[in-house]
């Protein structure tokens, strides 16, 4: 095997760990780090698949993301959380241990997903397509647990990682076009996101999305 | 195939470095963390000292001490020799591989462990039974995990010998394993919990409410003691030479090749004096958990090697 697919497997494997330690992760603070890592290692991935096949405009994804998921995004959910005052320790409804072994769960079925669909692709990189899958749905597992808005938008952001990992991994990346209008979106999303914060807490007096569920005006 | 007077030396060669440099590998392990703490060490000699001092002092047994608390040490030393016997370290074509695979070396540690248990328990001290109880919880957790780091050298040598694993590894073709690198990881958290060090278990207290390793101990004196002393060392120093066999095997020759002997002999005193530099540098870093977070901790291992064995199977490297 080609050292660069070698290192693309490598870089695989290191973005399932990241996913795995995003689950485990109990601050707030860390998680933006672990974000920000995840989002370096897109980036180096992207930049070696670009390498081993010549294709031109993944190097541009790859410097975007490089830009965008390491220094714009983890800079302003850094700010938000110190403006919104943010010490406390993440709470998650799972406990920490069980939330691990429901990832297992997930990793083994994501990868029994993937290999049917890698047999059909022919790309370098197909093999990572059962980790790309995989750390979509550790991300979700992630929003799924987390009580707090923060933690939730991070897991939000991760998914997004993962889906544009698949796409590097199952067909060389998305139409440019589409890749950029996508990271627009995050970017907005964030944006619009950190507002409604500050509206959650001013409304509740906390950042618990369990508020969120008794809206309802009858019987208050 | 008889074994020849050649192979018979290396064997013996192997078991007696192992042996007899483990004590000195526990004094480098103290001379760093003098350093990082900025303290002056006692000495690289000190732990060898310290053997001769206990060995010449009398043994002294409580008046209940039945014959499992007298031959616990001699077992425990032997367990230990034993299995630095079976990991390679200079070279791969060992006498007694045959005799134990991977499998079978967690079996001999667990014996060890067994006895180091029963003996704590035999003179029926608090202490002994507390450190005992909190001994086989660590170990409960940490030996499946220390099966699942072996899995996947396992799977990527297709055998469970320690000599064929090192074989493939060393002497091919150089690959990047991703999912060795987990297992790599897992493996350092399993070390650091079955040989007492920090996260887990503090080898320099004697705290009552802390301490796991010292309680099992606390009853013994004189050679007894040195013996068991030794063990400890001889312990660390062969999980230091399985993770240097399992990860990064370079530099170890291939059985029967004896022009190679010296620099794999220095490779591997190079390569244990970086292990024992990191391992005290970990200790340095981290904190002494809460008892109840070793669970925790084990479980991260357990899961670490899991997903090293899932990344082999789907990317077969």
């Amino acid at each position: 095997m080609a050292l660069s697919a070698q290192l693309i497997n490598v870089f695989a494997a290191l973005m399932l760990l990241v996913a795995f330690a995003m689950l485990a992760q109990r601050r707030v603070r860390s998680l933006i780090d672990l974000f920000a890592c995840q989002g370096a290692l897109l980036a180096a991935n992207c930049a070696i698949v670009a390498w081993n096949t010549g294709l031109s405009h993944l190097y541009i994804s790859a410097f975007i993301t490089l830009i965008l998921k390491v220094l714009v995004l983890p800079y302003i959910l850094f700010r938000l959380i110190t403006r919104l005052n943010l010490k406390s320790d993440v709470e998650t409804l799972i406990k920490i241990p069980t939330t691990m072994l429901i990832g297992i769960m997930l990793v083994v079925f994501a990868f029994n997903l993937a290999i049917p669909i890698s047999q059909l692709a022919g790309t370098v990189t197909r093999g990572t397509l059962g980790i790309a899958i995989a750390v979509v749905l550790l991300s979700f597992l992630m929003m799924i647990t987390r009580r707090k808005a923060v933690p939730q938008v991070i897991g939000f952001l991760a998914m997004e990682n993962g889906l544009f990992f698949a796409a590097t991994s199952a067909t060389y990346g998305m139409p440019m076009v589409v890749e950029l209008g996508i990271l627009l979106d995050v970017l907005v999303g964030v944006l619009i996101l950190g507002i409604f914060f500050f509206q959650v807490r001013e409304a509740f007096d906390s950042l618990d999305l369990k508020h969120m569920e008794k809206l309802k005006e009858s019987d208050g | 195939m008889l074994p020849t007077v050649a192979s018979f030396l290396s064997q013996l060669t192997q078991t007696l470095l192992v042996v007899l440099l483990a004590p000195l590998m526990a004094g480098w392990v103290n001379q760093c963390r003098a350093w990082l703490q900025n303290r002056s060490a006692p000495g690289l000699l000190q732990p060898y000292r310290v053997l001769m001092k206990l060995f010449n002092k009398d043994a002294v047994l409580a008046h209940n001490a039945s014959p499992v608390f007298r031959c616990a040490p001699y077992i425990q030393f032997g367990c230990m020799a034993l299995a630095a016997s079976i990991v390679p370290i200079i070279e791969t074509n060992l006498l007694f591989a045959p005799a134990a695979d991977v499998i079978a070396l967690v079996g001999i540690f667990a014996l060890a462990r067994v006895f180091s248990s029963l003996a704590a328990m035999d003179v029926g001290t608090s202490f002994g039974s507390l450190g005992a109880r909190r001994e086989m919880l660590v170990a409960s957790l940490s030996e499946p995990a220390l099966l699942m780091v072996f899995f996947t050298p396992l799977l990527i040598a297709k055998s469970s010998s320690l000599n064929t694993i090192v074989d493939t590894i060393a002497h091919s073709p150089f690959t990047l394993y991703p999912s060795l690198a987990f297992a790599a990881v897992a493996f350092v958290m399993v070390l650091l919990a079955e040989n007492a060090r920090i996260p887990v278990d503090n080898p320099a207290t004697h705290l009552e409410l802390t301490m796991i390793h010292e309680a099992l101990i606390l009853e013994y004196s004189g050679r007894h003691l040195a013996l068991i002393e030794w063990a400890t060392a001889i312990k660390l120093t062969t999980y230091c030479a399985i993770g240097i066999a399992l990860f990064a095997p370079w530099g170890i020759a291939a059985g029967g090749d004896w022009q190679l002997l010296p620099g794999a002999i220095g490779a591997l005193v190079l390569k244990l004096a970086l292990a024992g530099a990191a391992l005290a540098l970990v200790e340095t870093v981290s904190a002494k958990m809460r008892i109840f977070r070793a669970p925790e901790f084990l479980g991260m291992a357990f899961l670490l090697a899991v997903l090293g064995m899932l990344i082999y199977l789907l990317l077969g490297a």
